[in-house]
């Protein structure tokens, strides 16, 4: 692949992105081909931040399993824990408190919320404006502070435990969430002022870097990236887990294909996850915060999966089990790995800032791509 | 011609009215310094609130007699999924001359955990929890591997 | 009173009381030359502090706080810091372009200095053509940059050169109309005497719209021209990682730097002499009284005070907006800015010819 690459037509050149450059957000490197400053061609080149996760997790307990996957999309850790802690419920047949469930829900809504301002932020931080990323972090450090609150960590919170979650809420919990939504509420406009409506913000993003419905599928694209390109596919509706089937809130999708949309859809996301949780946040059930499980956790033989929607995407978890306190086998679907196989089809015939714009609204966290 | 003219200059009066919105904004928040949200971080070390469920370290708790409530019965240490706890136990003679199993040594390997709680959740008698600190730097990764009994502490009195 | 011109006149008059007249010269360029390098650093230091500070408040940070009370000492540490770095070339660079290129930026943003008057009655150089003067030596600062992209031998650095090379071109045209027009409207290339024809109010209050348009091309022009964001093409850090000075370091960056602070102030010093009246105090019409009390105000604080605003303004900027692509640059200036201010101009002229302004 490589040495296909190297050898570069006459007036081609060939350039690293990466592994070390700000705007690829980690370590992924990418070797782009370019005609002028135009992309020809683009390869990533992944395995820098490869931790073998999934092996690890064939020598961890069923309980221990769950606190790694908060580090490989670090960004909504909640989510990855509960797609975990479902597929062991589901395979053990555990019945979730209602408690544990609107406990649940709650937390990753706000991790999404709090995963798309990072995202806003480093997104406008790509495209040169330095100043929204600090806007963002401000509301971002509310959210973070609850989670520090009730969690006990700030970003791998490890909350979720199947069956339950691990504490009962914070006595605080929802006196802040409420606080959140009021300072949110209040501050989502400047979003639009600052980035949204700003003409050079559009001008970067419209009609660039387009992947058609038929192209999202067949590159297996899933989350915000796909719903831009106006396919529905977010887990929430159409294979709803936990709470979702019960609640009101619409699947933001966007048809313009391009990176507009895409962002769009993340920017909107963000008001229907407030929407959610403020139809949660209200009456979280009495009752237990977690199902009374065995000490030591034994899955039946037998193939598990569940899925869920993290915010950049569908998360699969597939446990194979011989029956034993520790899965046979562990293979995740990360969200990240598939959308960025789409890049390569998405730069082709763009400028450089474009590819560094629609890296950004592909939203890559590469601890997820390469796990 | 004139509906070029038009749209050419409404183009350039909403993109001026968009970027101008936008320098309103910033502008706002350079005339108002009361926003600033940073906190002088090495000053403020005093008045900093951190919530009681903060993982920062692993600890075991001892009580005014130098007592612990841990029974070295290494529950912990099959609940850590990392290896950073070792429990060390000794076997003490007790008064009616019967042997009885006993911790010697809690070894807690800092640079290892990951602050994941489970250890907490595991121990039958609560004798660990976690602690507030975060200042955990040191020059010597030795010093990262603790023990977290105190020297010369017991088992307290009916702990099983 | 004591004031620049006083000085500058009493050091003359006494240095030729004591020697003839070669001495007196070769002195007073020694001294000029040392006052401009002078003026440099301190430059450098405030406008570097001065653009952490407004960086941090917009971003509702504290900014620098730790060298010093407010952190003011925080850019000398920065620049000991630099000077001290090894000066570190990388191996197969062109060596004689490499080394030369931070030299060919300063001594550009040096050379514009000579004819900009910074108090009433000092100025290095008084040249009949100052503006032609400014507009000209400005545009070889893209040789330098050039120069250093093109050494570094790396791909990065040519192509933040090579964008730098089409955007300052282009820019220098619009740049060029919005300075015109206010030639037009003095019918003076001289910078005193744009100065002085603004005895009674400044171009900007006495030109009516199109002076306003004219001023926010040449803003945007500038703003261009010296590699600001959002405009920072052949820097663009997210893209380019550093653009054309990707392979600098050490104190030949810190000339780049320092250049790109130098080349700010000396564009807004020019803007505020066009269209502010540079060291003119503000004055109404013939409102004799309002202006003597303006007066009291030292030229030299007038000049520093405007320059110190428009420099604002450009940081401002920056802080606020995401950048632009490079085709769209392009496009912003072929598309719009270059027919507007070609129009513009042609408006100024009438309003030249016929006395409409003030
Ligand atoms: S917190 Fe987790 S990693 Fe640390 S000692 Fe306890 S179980 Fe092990
Ligand atoms: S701390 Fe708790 S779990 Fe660990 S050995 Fe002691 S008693 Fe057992």
């Amino acid at each position: 692949m490589i040495e296909e690459i190297t050898t570069a037509k006459e007036g081609e050149m060939v350039i690293n992105i990466g592994p070390q450059h700000p705007s690829t957000h980690g370590v992924l490197h990418l070797l782009i081909t370019l005609d002028g400053e135009t992309i020809k061609k683009l390869e990533p080149n992944l395995g820098y931040i490869h931790r073998s996760i999934e092996k690890m997790c064939e020598s961890l307990s069923y309980r221990q399993f769950i606190y790694s996957t908060s580090r490989m999309d670090y960004l909504s850790a909640h989510i990855n824990n509960h797609a975990c802690a479902m597929a062991v419920e589901k395979a053990m047949e555990i019945e979730v408190p209602e408690r544990a469930e609107y406990i649940r829900v709650i937390l990753d809504e706000l991790t999404r919320i709090a995963s798309h301002q990072l995202w806003w932020g480093a997104m406008a931080m790509d495209l040169g404006a330095l100043s929204p990323f600090f806007y963002a972090f401000r509301e971002r450090e509310v959210i973070t502070d609850i989670m520090e609150e009730t969690c006990g960590a700030r970003l791998t919170m490890n909350y979720m435990v199947p069956g339950g979650v691990m504490t009962d809420i914070h006595p605080n919990f929802v006196k802040h969430v409420k606080d959140f939504i009021v300072q949110f509420k209040s501050k989502i406009d400047e979003y639009d002022t600052l980035v949204t409506d700003n003409i050079i913000f559009q001008n970067r993003m419209k009609n660039v870097g387009l992947l058609s419905a038929e192209d999202a599928i067949s590159y297996g694209t899933s989350g915000p990236t796909a719903r831009g390109s106006g396919v529905s596919c977010d887990i929430r509706k159409t294979h709803p887990y936990s709470l979702y089937s019960k609640l009101q809130f619409e699947e933001v999708i966007e048809t313009g294909c391009d990176s507009f949309s895409r962002y769009l859809v993340r920017v909107k996301e963000m008001k229907q996850s407030v929407k959610i949780i403020e139809q949660l946040i209200d009456n979280i059930p009495e009752g237990d915060f977690v199902a009374k499980t065995k000490a030591v956790i034994k899955l039946p033989k037998g193939e598990f999966y569940s899925r869920a929607e993290t915010a950049r995407g569908e998360l699969g978890v597939y446990i194979v089990s011989e029956g034993g306190t520790t899965p046979y086998r562990i293979k995740f679907r990360s969200p990240g790995f598939s959308n960025l196989s789409a890049l390569n089809h998405m730069v082709k015939g763009y400028k450089i800032g474009d590819l560094v714009a629609i890296m950004g609204t592909l939203d890559l966290v590469i601890p997820d791509i390469d796990r | 011609m004139i509906r070029f003219l038009k749209n050419y200059f409404t183009e350039v009066f909403q993109a001026v009215k968009s970027l101008f919105l936008g320098m309103k904004l910033t502008g706002y928040y350079f005339t108002h310094p009361k926003e600033i949200i940073t906190q002088e971080y090495p000053e403020n070390r005093l008045t900093l609130n951190l919530s009681e469920r903060f993982r920062g370290e692993v600890v075991m708790t001892h009580d005014e007699q130098n007592e612990h409530a841990c029974t070295g019965c290494s529950a912990c240490e099959l609940a850590c999924p990392n290896g950073t706890i070792k429990i060390i136990n000794k076997f003490e003679i007790n008064a009616e001359g019967k042997k009885k199993k006993a911790i010697d040594a809690f070894v807690y390997h800092l640079e290892l955990c990951t602050m994941c709680n489970l250890c907490i959740q595991a121990c039958p008698t609560d004798a660990i929890k976690m602690a507030q600190t975060f200042e955990h730097s040191v020059f010597n990764r030795n010093m990262l591997t603790k023990q977290l009994n105190l020297a010369g502490s017991k088992l307290r009195e009916g702990v099983e | 009173m004591l004031s620049f011109e006083n000085i500058s006149h009493g050091l003359h008059n006494w240095l030729s009381a004591i020697m003839s007249e070669t001495p007196v010269v070769l002195i007073e360029l020694t001294l000029v030359a040392l006052a401009a390098i002078t003026l440099f650093a301190a430059l450098g230091l405030i406008l570097v502090y001065m653009e952490r500070k407004v960086a941090a408040v917009i971003q509702i940070r504290k900014g620098p706080n730790r060298v010093g009370p407010m952190g003011i000492f925080q850019t000398a540490a920065d620049t000991l810091k630099l000077v001290m770095k090894e000066n570190f070339m990388p191996d197969s660079v062109d060596k004689f372009l490499y080394k030369l290129a931070p030299f060919v930026v300063m001594i550009t943003a040096m050379l514009i200095l000579a004819p900009m008057p910074f108090a009433q009655g000092f100025q290095i150089w008084n040249i009949n053509i100052g503006v032609f003067y400014v507009t000209a030596i400005s545009s070889i600062s893209v040789i330098g940059v050039l120069m250093a992209g093109w050494a570094s031998n790396n791909k990065y650095s040519l192509l933040g050169a090579m964008r730098s090379g089409a955007q300052i071109v282009s820019y220098e045209l619009s740049a060029g109309f919005a300075i015109l027009s206010i030639v037009a409207l003095t019918g003076s290339l001289n910078l005193n005497d744009i100065i002085l024809s603004q005895q009674d109010g400044w171009w900007i209050f006495k030109g009516h719209i199109p002076v306003w348009i004219a001023f926010v091309i040449f803003m945007i022009a500038v703003t261009a021209e010296t590699n600001r964001a959002p405009f920072d093409m052949a820097e663009a850090e997210s893209e380019l990682t550093g653009g054309f000075h990707t392979e600098y370091g050490g104190m030949r960056f810190a000339l780049f730097f320092l250049a790109e602070y130098i080349n700010i102030f000396i564009v807004c010093g020019i803007g505020a002499t066009l269209f502010f009246g540079g060291w003119m105090p503000f004055h109404i019409g013939h409102w004799e009284g309002f202006n003597h009390v303006m007066d009291y105000i030292p030229s030299s604080i007038w000049f520093f005070g405007k320059t110190f605003f428009l420099i604002f303004v450009i940081m401002w900027f920056r802080w606020t907006f995401p950048r632009l692509r490079i085709d769209q640059l392009l496009n912003l200036e072929w598309k719009y800015l270059l027919p507007i201010s070609l129009f513009n101009l042609l408006l100024i002229t009438v309003i030249a010819i016929k006395g409409w302004h003030f």
